[in-house]
C-alpha cells in the first residue's frame, strides 16, 4: 500500500507520535489546562464592558456562522446564513424563503465553511462578511450594520464551493474553486471516466464597492483536481490568487489512498489582472449556466431572487500566461499569504515540512521559464525555483497559518495537535502550544491580512473528549484562545463553539460598530404588506387567501380578534412591529403552524404562513419577552368549516 | 442708559434669538433598560426626543400608566409661543435703540410675565399629563400621579425623571439677568449723571 520509503517513515511516525502521546499527553495537558499565572485576568472581560476583537466563527454542518467576542469567549448570536432558523422564520418566512432558493429548488441547510471579512488597503474594514456554502455551491454576505444574511449566490459547474470565500484587498472579487471536480458542464457520464470529463472550476464573483452586491463576473476552467483552500496576493502579489490542491492524482474512489500517491501536488498561482485582460480581450466564451441570485432589501424586508442564464467562461488553453502551477507536499490545505505578500505558505496535510513560496522568485521563474512540464496545458513551476524556504519538523499534520505581523507565522497542526509558531525568513521553530484535540483552523485578528491584531490565536478543535462535561455521544467543538503577544505562547482558556467551526474571521470591535444598526426606519419601510399605524390594521380575503396587516406594539396586536376564516384558507400575517426602540423585538406565534415563529425587528415587516385545517379557535402570542405585559400579548383565530357564512371581521379592545 | 447699557439690552435681545434655534427644556427619564438615554426637548415651537424615536418610544411606555398621548401638534402653546419670543425681541432691540430706563423697565415687566407665564403653563401642562390618567389603565397605582417635576427629579415607578432647563431656557435666564442688571445699573447711571450736572452746574451758577 505504501509505496515510497518516505510515505513510510510519515505513516510509522503517526503511529509512533499518536502513542506518545498517550504517555506524555497528560501532564502537559494539566499545566494548559490550568492556564499559566494571570491567565483568568487576560481573558475577564468585566460586566457591562466591552471585548476588544470581533470574531465570527463558521458553523461548519450547522450551516450558521456564531459570532464571539475576544478575549472573553462570550457567544453574541449565531446568525442563520445557509440553514433556517425556525426560532426567527429564517428561511420559513415569506421574506426570507427565496434566501435560500436554489437550481436545485429550496435548500434548507449547508455546510459553511470559511468566512472571509470585507477589506480595503488589504486589512479588514468590518462592512460585509462573506461566508461558503461547501454543498451546494453557494456563497452568502453578512451584513455587519444589521448581522443578518443579506445575499446569497449560487455557484454554477461547480460540485462543491471550499476553497472560497476569499477576496482580494480591496474586495474586488470574491472567490469560489470547486472542491470536487464534477463534468463541466453536467453530463451523464461514468465515473470512472473522471480523467476524460471532470473539471473543476474557478470562479470570481465581483463585489459592487458601495452596495455589496455579488455577481458572478467569470469563471476558469481548471483540471479535474480538488481545489481546497486559497487566499489573495497582497502588496507585490496584489493581482494573483493563490489555490491549494489535492488530487491531483485525479482519483475518483478511495480518495484517502489514491489522491495520496503523489509526494507533491500543486499551488495554482491565478493572475486575475491577465484574466481580466483576456475578458476584455474577449477570450471568455458565454457558457449557458443557470445560477440564482437572492438579495434581501433592508427597506423592502423582503428578498428578491434573480435566475441568472450565462456565465462568461475562460479556457486556459486561450489564455497563456493566467495559470502556472507550483509543487507543494504534499495534499496542501492552506495557501496564506503572509502580510507583506511575499510569502505563501503551503500546509501540506501529510507533508513533512512546512513549505515557503516566494513570490518574487515566482516571477523570476515564470520570466526565465523554470518549468518542469506541465498538466493540462498548464506550466509546473520548478520547486526550488519558487521556494523561499521548508520549516522543517514543524509537527504533524501542518494545515493553516495565520501570521501576527511581527515576522512570525502560526501553523495549526491536526495530527500532533498544536500550534506551532515559526519565524518567516529563517524557517526556525520558536514555540509549540498543544491543543485539545485536533485542531483544524486557527485565526489570528487580521491574520491573514495586511496588518494583523497580532494579540492573541484562536485555535478551533475538532475533537473535546474529556475537556468539558460529557454531553453523551456528540461533544462540542472548542475554541482556545492563546496569547501570541510574549515570545512563549500562553493558553489562556477555552470555550465550546456552535457547530464546527472550520476558519473564523476577527477584527477590532470599533470597525464593525461604526456601521451599528440599532432599529429600522419604519418610515423607510417600503414592504409590500406594511401596516405603519394601528389604524391602518386590516383583514383582507381575496379568494382562498387571507391577508392580515398586523401591528404588534407593547403589549397588544392589532388586530387581535379575527373570525371568518374557514378551513381550506391559506391565511398570510404580515406583521409589523411597531416599535422604533432598541431591543424591542416582537415575536409571533399561532397554534399548530406547520411552518415556523417570528421575530420581527423594530420597524420591519415579516410574513407567515398559516393553513388551519380543522375548525376552532386558535390562540396566537407574542414570543419575545418584549415587556411587562408580555404574557398579555395575545389574541385568537376563530376558524370555520369550509363553506360556512362566518363574517371577516377582526378587531382590538372591543 | 448709556451707550453700554444700550448695548447690553442689545446683546439681551439677541440672545433670545437662541430660543429658536435650541431646546428651552429637558425632561430626562432614566431606568435601567435605557442605558442609551430616554428624554424629551421642550422647544419653543415644538417637543422631540433625546434619541430619534423617543417621544415615540415615551408615548408607548405612558400608555401603560393611562397617560394621553404627547402629540406635538395638538398643544396650542406651541403655535403661540413663538410670536411671544418674537414680540420680545423685536421690542428689547426697539427698546435698545430708544435708550429709555423707563421703557426699558416696562419691557422688563412684560419679558418677566412671559417668562412666569411660561413655566406657569408648562406646570400645568405636566399636571394635566401627569394627573389626568385613563381610568382603563394596565397600571392603576391608588394614589400615585406620575407629574415630572418643573426643576428637579422624582423617582415615577422605574423611571427616574430629572426635568432641568436647557440650553434655551438657561438663554431666556441669561437675557432676562442682563435684563435685570442693565435696570439696576442704569437706576445708579442715572443718580450719578444728574449729580454730575448738579456739580457741572454749581461753579457756573458761583460765578453768576
Amino acid at each position: 500500500m505504501f509505496q515510497k520509503p518516505s510515505a513510510r517513515i510519515v505513516y510509522a511516525s503517526l503511529v509512533v507520535l499518536a502513542l506518545a502521546a498517550v504517555w506524555i499527553g497528560c501532564p502537559a495537558k494539566k499545566e494548559a489546562t490550568i492556564g499559566s499565572g494571570d491567565a483568568a485576568s487576560k481573558v475577564f472581560v468585566p460586566p457591562g464592558s466591552y471585548d476588544e476583537f470581533y470574531a465570527f466563527l463558521s458553523g461548519g454542518f450547522s450551516g450558521q456562522v456564531s459570532v464571539y467576542g475576544l478575549p472573553s469567549g462570550r457567544l453574541f448570536k449565531t446568525i442563520p446564513v445557509f440553514a433556517v432558523n425556525p426560532e426567527n422564520g429564517w428561511g420559513f418566512n415569506e421574506e426570507t424563503k427565496g434566501m435560500l432558493q436554489t437550481t436545485d429548488g429550496f435548500i434548507p441547510w449547508d455546510d459553511s465553511h470559511h468566512p472571509e471579512l470585507s477589506m480595503t488597503d488589504g486589512t479588514p474594514d468590518g462592512r460585509w462578511l462573506f461566508i461558503n456554502a461547501n454543498n451546494s455551491p453557494r456563497i452568502a454576505r453578512i451584513d455587519l450594520g444589521t448581522f443578518r444574511t443579506e445575499e446569497i449566490i449560487e455557484i454554477p459547474n461547480s460540485g462543491g464551493s471550499h476553497a472560497s470565500p476569499f477576496t482580494t484587498i480591496n474586495t474586488e472579487y470574491v472567490v469560489s474553486a470547486t472542491r470536487f471536480s464534477v463534468p463541466t458542464p453536467q453530463a451523464d457520464v461514468a465515473i470512472n471516466s473522471y480523467k476524460q470529463n471532470f473539471k473543476g472550476a474557478i470562479s470570481f464573483v465581483k463585489v459592487d464597492p458601495k452596495e455589496g452586491h455579488m455577481d458572478l463576473a467569470f469563471q476558469i476552467l481548471v483540471p479535474g483536481f480538488d481545489y481546497d483552500l486559497s487566499h489573495a496576493g497582497k502588496g507585490p502579489s496584489h493581482g494573483w490568487f493563490f489555490f491549494s490542491t489535492y488530487n491531483t492524482e485525479q482519483a475518483h474512489t478511495l480518495l484517502e489512498v489514491n489522491a495520496s500517491q503523489n509526494d507533491k501536488d500543486f499551488i495554482m498561482a491565478v493572475n486575475w489582472k491577465k484574466a481580466e485582460e483576456y475578458i476584455k480581450q474577449g477570450k471568455a466564451k458565454p457558457w449557458a449556466s443557470e445560477y440564482y441570485i437572492n438579495r434581501y432589501d433592508d427597506n423592502k424586508h423582503t428578498t428578491i431572487s434573480e435566475k441568472k442564464k450565462q456565465v462568461m467562461m475562460l479556457d486556459p488553453k486561450d489564455c497563456p500566461d493566467m495559470l502556472y502551477l507550483m509543487p507543494c507536499p504534499k495534499s496542501p490545505h492552506g495557501a496564506d499569504v503572509d502580510p507583506s505578500g511575499e510569502y505563501i505558505v503551503g500546509g501540506g496535510k501529510l507533508a513533512t515540512v512546512i513549505p515557503v513560496f516566494s513570490f518574487s522568485k515566482m516571477i523570476k521563474a515564470i520570466e526565465g521559464k523554470a518549468f518542469d512540464g506541465d498538466r493540462d496545458g498548464i506550466p509546473v513551476l520548478k520547486y526550488d525555483a519558487v521556494l523561499a524556504g521548508e520549516v522543517q519538523e514543524p509537527g504533524l499534520g501542518p494545515l493553516h497559518t495565520e501570521f501576527d505581523g511581527k515576522g512570525y507565522a502560526y501553523t495549526s497542526h491536526f495530527v500532533s495537535s498544536e500550534v506551532v509558531k515559526w519565524k518567516l525568513g529563517t524557517w526556525e521553530v520558536i514555540d509549540r502550544m498543544p491543543t485539545y484535540y485536533s485542531i483544524g483552523h486557527l485565526m489570528i485578528p487580521g491574520g491573514d491580512s495586511k496588518q494583523p491584531w497580532g494579540k492573541y490565536v484562536l485555535a478551533m478543535n475538532k475533537i473535546t473528549k474529556d475537556r468539558y462535561l460529557p454531553t453523551g455521544p456528540e461533544l462540542t467543538q472548542s475554541a482556545q484562545l492563546i496569547d501570541i503577544s510574549g515570545d512563549k505562547m500562553r493558553m489562556l482558556s477555552d470555550f465550546p463553539t456552535i457547530g464546527e467551526p472550520h476558519y473564523a474571521q476577527g477584527i477590532a470591535a470599533d470597525l464593525v460598530r461604526k456601521h451599528e444598526v440599532k432599529i429600522f426606519d419604519i418610515n423607510k419601510n417600503e414592504h409590500k404588506y406594511a401596516t405603519k399605524s394601528e389604524k391602518d390594521a386590516k383583514v383582507v380575503r381575496e379568494g382562498k387567501e387571507v391577508h392580515v396587516y398586523m401591528t404588534a406594539s407593547r403589549s397588544h396586536f392589532v388586530p387581535d380578534n379575527i373570525e371568518g376564516v374557514k378551513v381550506g384558507d391559506v391565511v398570510y400575517f404580515h406583521m409589523t412591529n411597531l416599535e422604533q426602540d432598541w431591543d424591542v423585538p416582537h415575536g409571533f406565534a399561532i397554534k399548530g403552524n406547520n411552518n415556523a415563529e417570528l421575530l420581527i425587528m423594530p420597524g420591519e415587516t415579516a410574513t407567515v404562513r398559516w393553513e388551519p385545517k380543522t375548525p376552532g379557535v386558535y390562540p396566537m402570542y407574542c414570543t419575545d419577552f418584549c415587556s411587562a405585559l408580555h404574557q398579555e400579548m395575545q389574541g385568537y383565530v376563530r376558524v370555520s368549516a369550509a363553506g360556512s357564512n362566518t363574517a371577516l371581521t377582526f378587531s382590538t379592545g372591543k | 442708559m448709556n451707550k453700554r447699557q444700550k448695548i447690553l439690552i442689545a446683546v439681551a435681545s439677541l440672545i433670545l434669538t437662541g430660543i429658536y434655534f435650541t431646546p428651552l427644556w429637558k425632561i430626562t427619564l432614566d431606568a435601567p433598560q435605557y442605558p442609551e438615554g430616554l428624554g424629551l426637548y421642550i422647544w419653543v415651537n415644538k417637543i422631540s426626543g433625546e434619541n430619534q424615536h423617543d417621544l415615540r418610544t415615551i408615548n408607548g411606555l405612558n400608555h401603560y400608566i393611562g397617560m394621553k398621548e404627547i402629540t406635538p401638534e395638538s398643544i396650542p402653546e406651541l403655535k403661540i409661543m413663538p410670536y411671544f419670543v418674537g414680540f420680545l425681541i423685536i421690542t428689547g432691540f426697539i427698546v435698545a435703540f430708544v435708550g429709555n430706563r423707563k421703557v426699558l423697565g416696562v419691557w422688563a415687566f412684560i419679558f418677566f410675565a412671559v417668562l412666569i407665564a411660561g413655566l406657569i403653563d408648562f406646570y400645568l401642562w405636566e399636571y394635566d399629563y401627569g394627573h389626568n390618567l385613563n381610568p382603563h389603565a394596565a397600571i392603576k397605582i391608588p394614589g400615585m400621579s406620575y407629574q415630572p417635576p418643573l426643576i428637579g427629579s422624582k423617582q415615577l415607578l422605574n423611571m427616574h425623571t430629572t426635568s432641568l432647563p436647557s440650553i434655551g431656557g438657561i438663554l431666556a435666564g441669561l437675557s432676562f439677568l442682563i435684563t435685570l442688571y442693565v435696570l439696576f445699573v442704569s437706576r445708579k447711571n442715572t443718580s450719578i449723571t444728574e449729580e454730575k450736572n448738579h456739580v457741572a452746574v454749581k461753579p457756573i451758577t458761583g460765578a453768576a
